[in-house]
């Protein structure tokens, strides 16, 4: 039988603290860029260019295809190469943070894109042509008109789909990034207190994720009231 | 101010319009009316180029609709639209609903906008809800809203597609008092819609479609007493006679 011992974790908080701030930093910045690359790759995808609806077709599909974690490794693996060849970056410096992020971000795009493009498919058309008729033209339409009602629908959706993409930045475990998990992790092993660390590590993964998920309930309920 | 030139559009091989030639002179109201999916919608779509056609032409002000050089968001913010369901923006108040058009696209101050606005709901007799949201107005406060909204761009005429069709029977003739006050001032109008006590009062003309085409264009006193095409005939029967 396992003897329990939580006395390693006090010391560790400040590490684990700023572990969490990885984490959370890889969170907020992918979310946004994530919504922002989803919208643009929704308008596309819904775009009569045709071009640009197959790019965006294409992208979603691909990306929805292969597992995050290969996402992660590939931009851990290859991207700093790329960028020390691009701009000259001296040999080694550490860019596992922003390709992290940079992997999230594009991985969740994908995701965020077929949220958004239901979203503005649920907009009913006769709004597009009443902004039409008043002389908008179309970015004027969707950015005045639609995409406000579009997302205004969205949040509970666009904020649950953050929640699933904070649990899954534990998987940046793969590039030895010390985030939240990363963190609880390598003091475990240091310790030799594993069990008790990923128990703790789990009991904070999910008063954060249950609490923010009551939250989005709650603002989704109050948006059917409304 | 409006003219049609053999005006045809198709789905694949449906024909929604065939052939459709008339012409509206300024401070004419045109009635529209037939029955359904006989392409009356469609047709006052294509004259603000909502609606794409294939074939012939529709030159509104001297511009064509067709010509895929004219700016059509130009065209479009002179030519007023109402629709069947309102399509007031439900994310805005209904001051704003009224601004928007104004600022975005004619680039009125936010103020001159807003005095504007607040004119236009004097007149539609809706001041009071300005700052009320589309969500809690009655249906045909919405629909005098969306009247209001089109003419605070200045339009050189307007278009109604079946503006009463998705109202509550009592509150049809609020809307078609504000469209007939317009009428009277010498608006130049285009209206779809099945009412035909107001076809009487305020229509110079009314326009039958069936099946796509213009079957009858005439004075409304002709159209009334003595309409040539059977069709319209039994038209006229079935809806006046009830």
């Amino acid at each position: 039988m396992h003897e329990f011992d939580w006395s390693s974790i006090p010391n560790a908080l400040p590490f684990l603290w700023d572990g969490m701030k990885i984490s959370l930093e890889i969170t907020v910045t992918a979310v946004i860029f994530g919504i922002v690359w989803g919208t643009l790759l929704a308008l596309m995808r819904l775009s009569s260019i045709k071009p640009l609806s197959w790019f965006a077709a294409g992208y979603v599909n691909l990306f929805r295809a292969i597992p995050l974690v290969m996402v992660l490794l590939w931009f851990f693996l290859i991207v700093p190469h790329l960028l020390e060849s691009l701009f000259g970056l001296p040999r080694g410096s550490d860019m596992r943070l922003s390709s992290a992020i940079a992997g999230f971000a594009l991985f969740e795009a994908a995701y965020y894109s077929e949220i958004i493009r239901a979203g503005i498919q649920s907009v009913p058309k006769g709004q597009m042509a009443a902004a039409s008729a008043l002389g908008m033209t179309y970015g004027q339409s969707m950015r005045l008109v639609v995409l406000p009602q579009a997302f205004r629908n969205m949040v509970p959706l666009l904020l649950t789909q953050g929640i699933i993409l904070f649990q899954d930045t534990s998987l940046v475990y793969v590039s030895a990034l010390a985030d939240f998990f990363g963190a609880a992790y390598k003091v475990g092993d240091r310790d030799g207190r594993l069990v008790e660390l990923l128990l703790f590590a789990g009991a904070v993964y999910f008063v954060i994720c249950f609490t923010a998920s009551r939250i989005v309930r709650y603002y989704q309920n109050k948006l059917k009231t409304a | 101010m409006i003219s049609m030139n053999k005006v045809s559009k198709q789905y694949g091989s449906f024909h929604v319009l065939t052939d459709c030639t008339t012409q509206v002179q300024k401070g004419e109201v045109i009635v529209v009316c037939g029955p359904s999916g006989s392409g009356k919608s469609t047709l006052i779509k294509c004259v603000n180029g909502l609606e794409p056609f294939q074939s012939g032409e529709i030159i509104v002000n001297g511009v064509s609709v067709g010509d895929p050089r004219t700016n059509l968001s130009k065209l479009r913010s002179t030519v007023g639209m109402v629709f069947q369901n309102f399509e007031l923006f439900p994310h805005m108040s209904i001051i704003d609903n009224l601004g928007i058009g104004q600022t975005k696209v004619l680039g009125r101050s936010q103020e001159q906008a807003r005095e504007k606005g607040f004119k236009l709901l004097d007149r539609v007799g809706l001041r009071e809800q300005a700052e009320k949201y589309p969500g809690q107005l009655s249906g045909g406060q919405q629909q005098r809203v969306a009247i209001a909204r089109a003419l605070a761009m200045d339009p050189i005429c307007m278009l109604f597609d079946e503006p009463t069709s998705a109202l509550d029977p009592e509150m049809v003739n609020e809307v078609l008092d504000v469209m007939t006050e317009l009428a009277q001032e010498g608006m130049t109008m285009m209206c779809v819609t099945h009412e035909m006590g107001f076809a009487k009062r305020v229509a110079s003309r009314v326009i039958f479609m069936d099946q796509g085409r213009i079957v009858e264009d005439d004075s409304k006193e002709a159209f009334f007493e003595h309409a040539r095409s059977e069709r319209a005939q039994q038209f006229l029967a079935k809806i006046l006679h009830h």
